[in-house]
């Protein structure tokens, strides 16, 4: 198993959350203040420079108008990351490409960055969650349609080498395609895409792509990765490997059990501070008529009760969370594990809000000293 | 009775009332409600037809049509279809901009256009927003904004039949499908609103916080010529559900007497 340092780089320093009513989308950025922002931003590269001296792979994301994640462009810092790395797996998840309105301008981007890092790029596609509808001014109807026709237009850019082609597509319309560079590794840096749903998870399945499950606790993540293995049963594909299939939870490995439960008390920030009203959590067409349907009359799904109001312990019984000293941590991830049939890379967000600098190095020591060996002999 | 129509293809759920003169009701972003009583009224009149716009209330979307100029194309194969003469065009908030957007193509089966709140144009500078963002505010400011009278147009979620929530759900995403940008106007149709001939009027509800007859309804009025606009009273920007009996009194009176 291969393990990714994770860190949103949150904005933590926000007057109290009854001043506002959303953290996303229309908190005004006064609140931001720029030079506490570049200590942050050169903290959190410290943060990731660290999980690559440390042996972990690393990962960055990218949220737009929001406190939670002041990263609105991961090329930029992937950039950056790739110059100052060496070794390490540089794991963009991920370009939200439905949202995007020139699918090879990401082609071209990330390539830059796998040149930059001499092929150590892996590249996410993803959906983006419901907040990014107003924040990018992007109709939140049919965008699996245009999510899969950049998909196809960024992988066609990436792998043409005879100059221009032509792209008039549905969504974009390219006439010239012919990018400068071309990715560093052939034909193209490997991908991942992101899937909540048995349909999304089948159409990556299908693709052969690596699949990532975003706190989807023990039943969601199952039937997410069972739909991704029948699919290519029903299409005689061969059975994928085990690193195809990622999960992120946070994770906090402490001494004791006690310093693994404070610290993943901090990671619980990113759910905490999450005051979004409804208007943005359900932009129309964004999710399914009948998941509309069943949220308009009160029915919530288990899983969305954790995001509520959220108790470590529910958290922990549900695989959101997995903390303690190394050994519970670990049981935790091979709960998981043999829960979902395997997987092969655990995304790990181990830094959030309160989480100072040297308790988010002490979880990462923890968890690559005492932990992560025993995780990868999986392999 | 509600019964369905193929227009080139497309499948519409559509309520069909009523003889004589053809009454073409085009629903805003709220949906049509079969029962709404000013569809009765109306058909007291002509022959009235009142189509789901795909996607909305149970016509299923069609793939060749994804905007409101599509739309506006659809009816207008729609009065062929019917072999209509003398249609009286009725659009009320997304449904007015598509009437207008059909005037502005071709009017030779209108004898009247009727437009009640119509969006669909752009008015301020780039930087004033006319209409405001349904997608952004909190649903009950929305009501606030959209009715004269918010407290009864709330709905209680609860008492409702799956049905209804699902075609609420879809009459929303409908919505964006046509409306999200530009945002409920095309750049371009306030200056071809020259172009429509027809005798028309604007019905606005005196209490419409959305989009103000002052000023939208005023912008809309200067931009065709020899348009009226009146107001009716007690109502919000959607008049036909808080006032149907005025409104369609003013229907008649201006296209039906």
């Amino acid at each position: 198993m291969r393990a990714w340092f994770f860190s949103e780089n949150a904005y933590h320093l926000l007057p109290d959350a009854r001043e506002y009513d959303s953290i996303r989308v229309k908190l005004p950025n006064r609140y931001y203040d720029p030079k506490i922002g570049a200590d942050l931003y050169h903290r959190f590269i410290d943060e990731w420079l660290l999980a690559e001296e440390l042996g972990l792979e690393i990962m960055v994301n990218e949220h737009h108008q929001t406190a939670t994640n002041v990263n609105p462009s991961a090329a930029v810092v992937m950039g950056a990351l790739g110059r100052v790395t060496r070794s390490a797996r540089l794991l963009i998840l991920g370009n939200p490409i439905a949202n995007r309105r020139e699918p090879v301008r990401v082609a071209e981007e990330m390539a830059m960055v796998d040149v930059y890092s001499r092929g150590r790029l892996e590249c996410g596609f993803v959906r983006g969650v419901p907040y990014e509808m107003s924040a990018g001014n992007h109709r939140p109807t049919h965008m699996m349609e245009r999510f899969w026709e950049a998909h196809d237009l960024i992988v066609k850019a990436w792998t043409s080498h005879d100059g221009p082609f032509n792209w008039e597509g549905k969504y974009f319309h390219h006439r010239q395609v012919n990018i400068w560079p071309r990715p560093y590794q052939e034909p193209h840096p490997p991908i991942w895409i992101t899937a909540l749903s048995p349909s999304s998870a089948r159409e990556v399945g299908a693709r052969g792509y690596t699949v990532a499950c975003f706190l989807t606790g023990f039943e969601g993540t199952k039937t997410v990765f069972d739909s991704y293995r029948e699919r290519r049963a029903e299409l005689g594909l061969p059975a994928a490997p085990r690193e195809r299939f990622a999960y992120a939870a946070l994770v906090y490995t402490g001494d004791t059990d006690a310093e693994g439960y404070a610290g993943a008390r901090k990671l619980m920030w990113y759910l905490e501070s999450n005051k979004v009203p409804p208007q943005f959590t359900s932009p129309p067409g964004y999710h399914p008529i009948a998941s509309t349907v069943n949220a308009m009359k009160g029915a919530t799904p288990g899983i969305y009760k954790m995001f509520q109001n959220p108790t470590l312990e529910g958290l922990m019984e549900h695989g959101l969370v997995f903390a303690g000293n190394p050994d519970s941590v670990y049981r935790q991830i091979m709960r998981m594990y043999e829960h979902v049939g395997g997987f092969g890379q655990l995304l790990m967000m181990s830094q959030a809000g309160f989480l100072d600098h040297e308790e988010t190095v002490k979880g990462m020591q923890m968890f690559s000293r005492e932990v992560y060996p025993r995780l990868k002999e999986l392999r | 009775m509600s019964g369905w129509l193929t227009v080139q293809d497309v499948q519409l759920e559509c309520v069909e009332r009523g003889h004589g003169r053809p009454i073409l009701w085009l629903h805003g972003e709220e949906g049509l409600d079969h029962e709404a009583p000013v569809l009765d009224r109306l058909a007291a009149h002509g022959h009235l037809l009142a189509p789901s716009h795909p996607g909305f209330g149970h016509s299923p979307e069609a793939a060749s049509i994804d905007a409101v100029d599509d739309l506006a194309y659809l009816y207008l194969d729609l009065l062929a279809q019917q072999d209509a003469r003398d249609a009286v065009v009725i659009g009320c908030s997304l449904g007015g901009w598509i009437a207008a957007e059909m005037a502005v193509k071709c009017t030779e089966r209108v004898a009247r256009l009727i437009l009640i709140a119509p969006l669909g144009i752009k008015v301020g500078d780039r930087e004033t927003r006319d209409i405001p963002d349904i997608f952004a505010l909190h649903p009950d400011e929305v009501l606030r904004l959209q009715y004269h009278d918010p407290a009864r147009a709330r709905l209680d979620h609860a008492a409702l039949s799956d049905d209804r929530l699902t075609v609420i759900a879809r009459n929303r995403e409908a919505t964006a499908l046509y409306a999200w940008e530009p945002y409920f106007h095309d750049p371009k149709l306030r200056r071809r609103l020259h172009r429509i001939t027809v005798p028309t009027l604007l019905l606005w509800g005196a209490d419409d916080r959305f989009v103000t007859a002052d000023c939208y309804g005023a912008a809309y009025r200067d931009a065709i010529p020899g348009a009226g606009l009146e107001t009716i009273p007690g109502a919000g920007h959607f008049p036909h559900l808080e006032q149907p009996e005025a409104l369609a009194e003013r229907v008649r009176a201006f296209a039906l007497a």
